[in-house]
């Protein structure tokens, strides 16, 4: 027990401030209303879906969740259950095979609800593209309300997408 | 080798390889005699000839090399013998050449669909030339195996599992909290990845490659690479290839780092977690500020490497502060009797099985399987750095997490060689295009286990065909079996031990 606590205190905090909102980041026309801030408060929860990843961007969700960026710190915190969720966050091509069950997770998240597409391949297909397998992008399957680019998006990009989905449109 | 009458061609490459095309009956025998001599199957795959013929080629690896065998099919009734009476992986990947090529197993027992879900329909198969990519979404009634029995209930879990992790199905069968069986399902994360390399370019191709399964990107890519060096005949320069050593001994450290964290997780020993990941994250930032990407992805390309290694302080004080710290969390996890309770005798897979199964890989390690590319078929640098392997023979999730730190050590001790040792020259030997009606292997030791990458070139050079195989298609079905007799709230720390890819597999 002295070895954890004698670590802990050396290791101090980590955690960096947070990164702000990019309104670049907003797809198109948004449904987000300034009534779903009044809902969430400070407290939002996130449900992911990864549709088809190549699992690149599953490893820097990981990442948001460390000393450094502790999302959760920020009282966003990822669920078990879509039934808890407030955000649906999708990484990856929609592949054919998870079409079904990235419809029914949307479906049983409660309204209000926000999508956020994660990553290159979510954003525009990516490498992947459309194919006999692949529907190509999230918004082709789903509606979606914030993209973040990149393969993959760096953690602080994810926070800000993140961010930029729960904060009214300017 | 040469008792077996085959007409050995070698193949170019640093790691030794030969061909052999043969006959229908030639398969079965020739592969009782690899795995008797304690040979496994590395991977098994089929190819659309043109014309309305097909071939199976199957990569068999004993210790002396590849043996990578063709079998042409003929054009009315293109089936071929069943060999997974004689290396069991070999099960999962008959029925993928079936669902992408239309090529069956005469005779094997397990004839159901898998990686085929209900994209295309049964008569319809993707890997042939003449696909038409117009698809008919078929219902979806997969025949899991169903145990019966007073008071057996089974638990359905997944596509979309409770955590941040790749999609797939696990059906367990329990009474009480013991696991009685466990089914996988996998193939939801099927994009269709070998039909997209079909006639694609070289560097288009490198970039697919790299995502084939994104933890082990510089493995992809070193193996893709690989391939296409071997056909071309192509060396990189010789400081490339250190260069390249230093990204899979990078990536290594990350995942294991990595798992490490999740492992303690997993037994709610949440300091673990974010111990391991703060030293994770250095690792990666580290990897951005020097090579441009934090996973490294798109820096090994055909030809040599993309990046030059800008200074190695940086690197070396990363090695003094992994190896201190790592220690340290080490001894405080081996003392913690609550962590290792959950660890020592969880998941066991026993060294008899785990050759039977063929294991491979990291947890092929934990469970005495001694084979590690690096250490068996040194290609450079590894010759000049001789790589300790780590072994364990519990084959619990104790064994892999010690494993895991074992080789963490060694990875750090590798980075330091290749610092001191890093040749100066190069980076790129020019590589554009490929020979016609050409074949060639690439293999590298990933993190997870071996990552092999196949390749064919059509009579004009074009890429025609690219076989990317992950370790996981080895280790998934010794999940099924670890689990058994364990708690079903013991699944997701084994699970972990294992840390297999979805995406790799599914392709």
């Amino acid at each position: 027990m002295y070895q954890i606590l004698k670590q802990i205190i050396k290791t101090g905090i980590k955690t960096e401030p947070a990164p702000l909102a990019d309104e670049t980041m907003r797809a198109g026309e948004q449904r987000l209303q300034q009534q779903i801030l009044a809902v969430l408060g400070r407290s939002l929860a996130i449900r992911l879906v990864d549709a088809g990843s190549c699992n690149g961007c599953e490893l820097e969700i990981h990442a948001v969740n460390n000393a450094y960026y502790n999302l959760e710190g920020l009282g966003i915190k990822f669920v078990a259950s879509p039934r808890h969720a407030d955000l649906l966050l999708v990484t990856g091509t929609v592949s054919r095979h998870m079409e079904v069950a990235l419809q029914r997770t949307l479906a049983a998240i409660p309204e209000p609800r926000l999508v956020v597409a994660l990553g290159d391949c979510a954003c525009n297909g990516g490498v992947f593209g459309e194919s006999y397998a692949s529907c190509g992008k999230v918004s082709n399957v789903i509606p979606v309300d914030v993209v973040v680019s990149g393969c993959p998006p760096a953690p602080l990009a994810i926070m800000q997408g993140i961010l930029t989905a729960i904060s009214a449109k300017k | 080798m040469n008792s077996l009458n085959l007409a050995w061609i070698p193949l170019p490459g640093a790691i030794p390889a030969r061909q052999a095309t043969l006959e229908a009956a030639q398969l079965q025998p020739v592969c009782r005699k690899v795995a008797d001599d304690g040979g496994r199957l590395l991977a098994l795959w089929g190819s659309d000839e043109g014309a309305g013929s097909f071939a199976l080629h199957v990569t068999l690896v004993n210790q002396d090399g590849l043996l990578c065998l063709h079998l042409l099919l003929a054009q009315e009734s293109p089936v071929y013998p069943d060999i997974s009476q004689i290396f069991p992986c070999a099960c999962r990947m008959q029925r993928t050449v079936y669902d992408m090529l239309g090529v069956a197993a005469a005779g094997s027992a397990d004839q159901r669909p898998w990686l085929r879900h209900a994209a295309w329909p049964v008569d319809s198969f993707p890997l042939r030339k003449d696909f038409d990519a117009a698809m008919s979404q078929e219902a979806d009634d997969y025949p899991f195996v169903q145990v019966e029995g007073q008071g057996v209930h089974e638990i359905p879990v997944g596509p979309v599992h409770a955590g941040i992790i790749e999609p797939g199905h696990f059906r367990f069968s329990i009474i009480g909290e013991r696991v009685l069986r466990l089914e996988e399902r996998l193939g939801y994360v099927h994009k269709g990845i070998e039909k997209r390399f079909e006639n694609n370019s070289l560097l288009f191709c490198a970039k697919l490659a790299g995502r084939v399964s994104g933890d082990s990107t510089t493995a992809y890519a070193w193996a893709y690479a690989m391939a296409a060096e071997n056909m071309a005949c192509v060396t990189p320069p010789e400081r490339a290839l250190w260069l390249r050593a230093l990204f899979l001994e990078r990536e290594r450290i990350a995942n294991h780092l990595g798992d490490l964290g999740y492992l303690a997780n997993d037994v709610a020993f949440s300091f673990g977690m974010s111990q391991f990941w703060i030293l994770k994250e250095q690792l990666l930032r580290n990897n951005a500020a020097l090579f441009g990407h934090r996973y490294l992805m798109d820096k090994i390309i055909p030809g040599g490497v993309a990046v030059d290694l800008p200074d190695a302080d940086t690197l070396l004080a990363e090695c003094d502060l992994l190896e201190h710290e790592v220690r340290l969390l080490r001894s405080i996890l081996e003392e913690h009797a609550g962590v290792q309770d959950r660890y020592i005798g969880a998941g066991t897979v026993e060294p008899k099985l785990a050759s039977q199964l063929g294991l491979c890989g990291l947890a092929g390690r934990a469970s005495s399987q001694a084979w590690d590319a690096r250490v068996q078929f040194p290609c450079v640098p590894y010759q000049t750095l001789e790589v300790r392997m780590a072994t364990h023979h519990n084959g619990d999730v104790a064994a892999r997490v010690i494993v895991r730190f074992e080789e963490l050590f060694e990875s750090i001790r590798l980075q330091r060689e290749i610092l001191a040792g890093l040749p100066a020259g190069d980076l790129l030997e020019a590589l554009t295009d490929l020979p016609g009606n050409g074949f060639a292997l690439g293999m590298v030791e990933g993190w997870r286990g071996e990552v092999m990458v196949a390749m064919h070139t059509d009579a004009a050079g074009n890429i025609s065909r690219v076989h990317p195989h992950d370790p996981s298609w080895q280790n998934w079905p010794l999940l099924e079996h670890a689990i058994l007799g364990n708690i079903v709230p013991d699944f997701p720390l084994i699970n972990k031990s294992f840390n297999l890819s979805y995406s790799g597999h599914d392709l």
